[in-house]
């Protein structure tokens, strides 16, 4: 018998019973729509903190007041004082370090003609662009020179400029920062969230001196919140967390057996625990998407059980005018796997609607890959196969006569 | 091997030796009981020969016609089909075998009941590999030639018992059999389209020289056939040749 002819044997089969093909089929569409969808949120996750940390820099190192065991990062707090502009300064000039970006912020007032922001000022040194990998949409860094001087001079970021100026070109306006006068010297291109989440671009950078002679001020002149180390190279990165805390030691007159009173964090490593952490998310959230192509499948195998006896004196009809074994398998194992392959088509166009939901509803990343779809699609088929072989074998070795004597 | 051989010779189609058939059953107890219901069957039917078995009910005749059907298999004994040993084939060789050689009719039809009359006479043609629109072709003329084209496209459910069994003979004829086999195959019908079927029978025998096997329960049925073989209690107990010639023609 040839193949074109079983298949439409099978489709016979299949219309005739729509209301369970379609039901059988619904188990298969969920299984594959959940796996397109899970493995889309998972990717979207891993996608989205591969580009945090692609916009963070690389080799960087964040350096925070106080010690390790006073309560993770907290430079939230503000209220220990023990690293200084020359503290950054000082580590700049290790070999193992390329750069350092000093920093203090606050919150403050922003004005341009009519309008008005609120938003956090981050007072730094030219060199934190560059550190921070941050891109320049127009415009420049302000310099060494607006740095000695504490000159008025701010560079935007992509959202604040966008609120304050709107159409308007920013580049050489003069804004008001709590009523001061200050020069647009840049414009930063937009990066999106952080690690931890938090807006990037909603943010103004003026020179470090500027800010705690005018802005912000300093309860004590030269501390600074935090600041960003860039090393050397990604293969130095250990010597240069070592210089960093024998350094500050030193600085700080630290004696041995005391703890430190700063904390260095690698960021790149935490990244890495970041990356690690998403792929893990996505590869649980695929395995849940499975269990329920694995339901489906076992749905898949209990109708055609079931399809195999009410059929039993089919069979032995269609064996007594000549159908051998081969014919009989191939007809049930074809009628599970159109099943599967149906319900994977559809299930997948499902998947690709509801990940767009997600996206649209939940604001999250989502991206479908064909691999994705690929994999959801091979094994749709192979729980066809799978689970459609038994009930077909158990058809195709029925006796005739047996088959034929079955009521 | 299965043409119909050319020569004066009459060939034999269907040789039994010392058939048995037992089955076997699991009482209450799970212990197997087995019951004997062929004995030392021995039998030759010779190619172009129009055979009535008859017997009481119980008697072992639709057992002996599924063996002969290779739709069952002897427990003992031996099975030559035109010179072949059944016991000896495959079960891909078996079907092929159903497919083109043989053509069974049952008491109860047997139509796939999802089907047209004409997909169910077309049918065997899939499984012997001719593709579905010559299947249809050749479908179509079979049913013409039992007068049945008008009910091609109805379901077995929309015709009558006397029209159902002559889609089942279409279907049984469709691959030029050179045995047909019919167990009761007017035990559903009325006098007057058991008639029908008989006569229908009765030509292909003589015109075309099929061998025809039937099982049947009325002595008027049986007298179609040119040679009666009575079974009791599974053992052959009678066997006798009508003279062809001398033949009285029931329709008379
Ligand atoms: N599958 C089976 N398992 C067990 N016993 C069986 C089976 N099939 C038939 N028998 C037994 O074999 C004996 C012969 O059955 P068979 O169907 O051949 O009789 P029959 O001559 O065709 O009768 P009828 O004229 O009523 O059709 C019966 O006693 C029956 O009970
Ligand atoms: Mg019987």
């Amino acid at each position: 018998m040839n193949l074109f002819a079983i298949i439409g044997e099978a489709l016979r089969a299949l219309r005739l019973n729509r209301l369970r093909t379609g039901l059988t089929m619904l188990g298969m569409i969920i299984g594959v729509a959940a796996v397109v969808l899970m493995l889309s949120i998972g990717q979207g996750a891993q996608t989205k903190i591969n580009q945090s940390i692609a916009s963070m820099g690389s080799n960087l190192f964040l350096v925070v007041p106080g010690a390790t065991s006073s309560g993770g990062l907290s430079f939230g707090s503000g209220s220990i004082k023990t690293l200084t502009i020359s503290d950054a300064q000082a580590i700049a000039e290790l070999h193992s370090v390329s750069a350092t970006g000093p920093v203090i912020s606050g919150t403050a007032q922003l004005s341009f003609s009519a309008k008005n922001w609120s938003t956090v000022i981050t007072g730094t040194t030219p060199n934190y662009f560059d550190v921070g990998n941050w891109e320049f949409e127009s415009g420049t860094a302000f310099t060494e020179s607006d740095l000695r001087s504490g000159a008025r001079v701010v560079v935007l970021g992509a959202i604040t400029a966008e609120n304050l100026f709107g159409t308007v070109d920013p580049i050489g306006k003069t804004m008001r920062i709590t009523n001061r006068p200050f020069l647009v010297v840049g414009v930063l291109t937009a990066k999106g969230q952080s690690l931890s989440g938090r807006d990037q671009d909603d943010n103004v950078f003026i020179p470090i001196t500027t800010s705690e002679r005018q802005i912000t001020g300093n309860q004590f002149p030269g501390s600074i919140r935090y600041m960003l180390v860039q090393g050397q190279s990604a293969e130095t990165m250990d010597e240069a967390e070592n210089e960093i805390i024998q350094l500050l030691r030193q600085r700080h007159r630290i004696s041995d057996g005391m703890e430190n009173d700063f904390t260095v964090r690698n960021l790149t490593a935490i990244a890495n625990v970041a990356t690690g952490a998403a792929k893990i998310m996505s590869i649980v959230l695929g395995a849940i998407a499975s269990v329920s192509l694995l339901v489906g499948g076992i749905g898949i195998m209990n109708i055609m059980l079931v399809s195999v006896t009410e059929r039993t004196r089919e069979i032995g009809i269609r064996m007594a005018i000549g159908a051998n074994r081969r014919a009989i398998l191939t007809q049930f194992l074809l009628e599970a796997m159109m099943i599967c392959i149906m319900g994977g088509l559809i299930g997948v166009l499902l998947g690709i609607g509801g990940a767009w939901l997600v996206s649209e509803i939940a604001d999250m990343l989502i991206v479908i890959t064909s691999g994705m779809i690929g994999l959801a699609f091979f094994f749709a088929s192979a729980v066809g196969i799978f689970f459609g072989f038994y009930p077909a074998q158990k058809a195709a070795s029925l006796k005739p006569v047996d088959a034929l004597r079955y009521e | 091997m299965y043409a119909p051989q050319q020569n004066n010779v009459t060939q034999t189609l269907i040789k039994l030796d010392k058939l048995c058939k037992s089955y076997h059953l699991d009482d209450a107890n799970g212990k197997t009981m087995s019951t004997q219901v062929l004995f030392d069957v021995a039998l030759n039917i010779q190619q172009g020969e129009f055979v009535a078995i008859m017997g009481h009910s119980g008697s072992g005749k639709s057992t002996l016609m599924n063996i002969l059907g290779c739709l069952d298999t002897p427990t003992s004994g031996s099975y030559w089909l035109a010179e072949r040993n059944v016991a000896a084939l495959s079960n891909d060789e078996l079907a092929y075998i159903r497919n083109r050689h043989i053509g069974f009719v049952f008491q109860g039809f047997n139509l796939l009941k999802r089907m047209t009359a004409l997909d169910n006479v077309a049918t065997p043609l899939l499984y012997a590999g001719i593709n579905r629109s010559n299947s249809r072709q050749r479908a179509l003329e079979q049913l013409q030639r039992t007068g049945l084209e008008k009910f091609a496209m109805h379901h077995p459910n929309q015709l009558s018992g006397g029209q159902q069994q002559r889609v089942a003979i279409s279907r049984a004829l469709i691959n030029q059999p050179s045995l047909l086999l019919a167990d009761e195959p007017t035990g559903n019908l009325d006098s007057q389209t058991s008639r029908e079927i008989m006569t229908l029978f009765e030509q292909l025998n003589q015109q075309q020289g099929l061998t025809i096997v039937l099982v049947t329960h009325e002595e008027d049925i049986a007298a179609y056939a040119k040679r009666l073989i009575r079974l009791k209690d599974g053992v052959v107990v009678y066997d006798e040749n009508h003279n062809v010639m001398n033949k009285p023609s029931p329709t008379q």
